[in-house]
């Protein structure tokens, strides 16, 4: 053969580089290679999974941040509502105060009338008295003994009168 | 002046003179003539080796030798540091995921519809050109069946060896080929029917050239100094990475597109869905 080419030969090394590449594929190439696809869908699951962490701590954020935002109007809704219960009480409570105080002032009148009325008629009857007794004392003694026993009678009677309403 | 320079200095001072001593007393040897040589690097008649009692070049005993320390080193990758990858890579699992997922990448990018035999096939015969041209920097020396010391070279610089991983690689890509696309397949890889010729020789070729330069360069006295580590160790280098990325780039490049998917198909479905929007 020109070259010195051998087909044995030719054949020797392809056996040997044949062993040669079974070897490496199950020795080298394909643990390792295995190894790296492990790695990659490690760190691709870790990439999802922070992905959807991340997604739903956006969307936590989101919902805060909604009611952040409503929170303002509500707290300011509420505060009129309380505003307004507390002024309804308020004016209920200032009625019924004045209602009370109505009845009592009325209740007053009419018994200060009644009192009145009653001293009245009793210091009319006492003073009738006091003239029939100054009368008499006059008729049967002194003047100035009589005057002096009208003053004495007047005064028993305001005390008496005092003690009454007391 | 530090002591330990000193030393150094004059340690080699003398190691240059007892070299040029060396130089000057001994005889030259009968200088063998340039062309046989040379037609021994390329022929390899006059130093077979005897294999399991197969008469083979020092090419072979090179490729095995190459499997050997490939295969050892692999089993020992496996059994001790494989077990103890992490998750964030030291230096050494860096290296190892940096060259698997190099020719991984190039079998995806290169045959993206089918690529996972390439990737393995692309990892083995990229591996095995770099480290059995890189033996040859280390010159293991072996008895040839006249019972001369030879030394091993590249097993790539050996016809044999070319012919075979170019003969290789065309079968892979028509395997791709048949797998992809059957019979269509088939016709387009035979298409390329200069493809193993041409992928052997490359090698050939190209690992030959390397082995003559620097043969040519040591069969001669004068050019034996700093010559050698330019053309010896740089050309090796750039040979190791230069080949083993041209034939994987090649053979990938191959595979890819006899395995692409037929595109009369493609033009026939749209074409049958054009006329089925039209029909609504």
């Amino acid at each position: 053969m020109p070259l010195n080419i051998d087909w044995r030969q030719i054949l020797l090394h392809l056996f040997n580089f044949c062993i040669l590449a079974i070897a490496l594929y199950f020795l080298l190439y394909k643990p390792v290679k295995n190894f790296m696809a492990k790695r990659s869908a490690r760190y691709e699951e870790e990439a999802a999974e922070s992905a959807k962490l991340k997604a739903e701590a956006e969307e936590l954020k989101k919902q805060y941040s909604d009611k952040l935002t409503n929170a303002d109007a509500e707290i300011e809704a509420k505060r009129s509502e309380a505003l307004h219960e507390l002024h309804d009480y308020r004016e209920k409570l200032v009625s019924e105060a004045e209602q009370e105080a109505g009845e009592i002032v009325e209740k007053a009148k009419k018994d200060a009338s009644r009192e009145r009325k009653k001293i009245i008629d009793g210091a009319g009857k006492e003073i009738a008295d006091m003239v029939g007794a100054a009368a008499e004392k006059v008729v049967l003694g002194s003047t100035a003994d009589a005057y002096d026993a009208f003053l004495n009678a007047a005064e028993k009677s305001i005390e008496k009168e005092e003690n009454e309403i007391k | 002046m530090k002591k330990s320079a000193i030393i150094f200095t004059s340690v080699t001072v003398c190691i240059m003179v007892a070299l040029l001593i060396g130089i000057i007393l001994i005889e030259p040897q009968a200088e063998s003539d340039i062309n046989e040589s040379m037609q021994d690097a390329v022929l390899h008649e006059n130093d077979k080796i005897d294999f399991f009692g197969i008469p083979v070049n020092p090419g072979f005993i090179s490729a095995v030798t190459t499997t050997l320390i490939l295969v050892v080193f692999a089993a020992l990758v496996r059994i001790f540091a494989i077990p103890r990858f992490k998750m964030k890579p030291g230096k050494f699992q860096l290296l190892l995921e940096t060259l698997v997922n190099f020719f991984d990448s190039l079998a995806k990018q290169n045959s993206p519809h089918k690529n996972g035999f390439l990737g393995a096939y692309i990892f083995a015969a990229g591996c095995y050109i770099f480290v059995s041209t890189l033996l040859e920097l280390i010159g293991l020396q072996w008895t040839s069946i006249a019972g001369e010391s030879v030394s091993l070279g590249a097993p790539l610089a050996d016809i044999n060896g070319a012919i075979a991983l170019g003969c290789l690689s065309y079968l892979i890509i028509l395997s791709g080929g048949i797998s992809s696309n059957g019979f269509v397949g088939v016709g387009r890889t035979l298409k390329e029917f200069s493809l193993p010729i041409s992928m052997s020789f490359r090698l050939f070729g190209a690992l030959l050239s390397g082995l003559l330069v620097t043969e040519l360069v040591y069969h001669f006295l004068a050019l034996s100094f700093v010559l050698p580590v330019v053309v010896g160790v740089l050309f090796t280098l750039l040979h190791a990475v230069i080949q083993s990325y041209v034939l994987v780039m090649l053979t990938s490049l191959f595979y890819g597109e006899v395995s692409e998917p037929g595109i009369k198909k493609e033009k026939k479905i749209k074409s049958k869905r054009g006329v089925a929007v039209a029909e609504k």
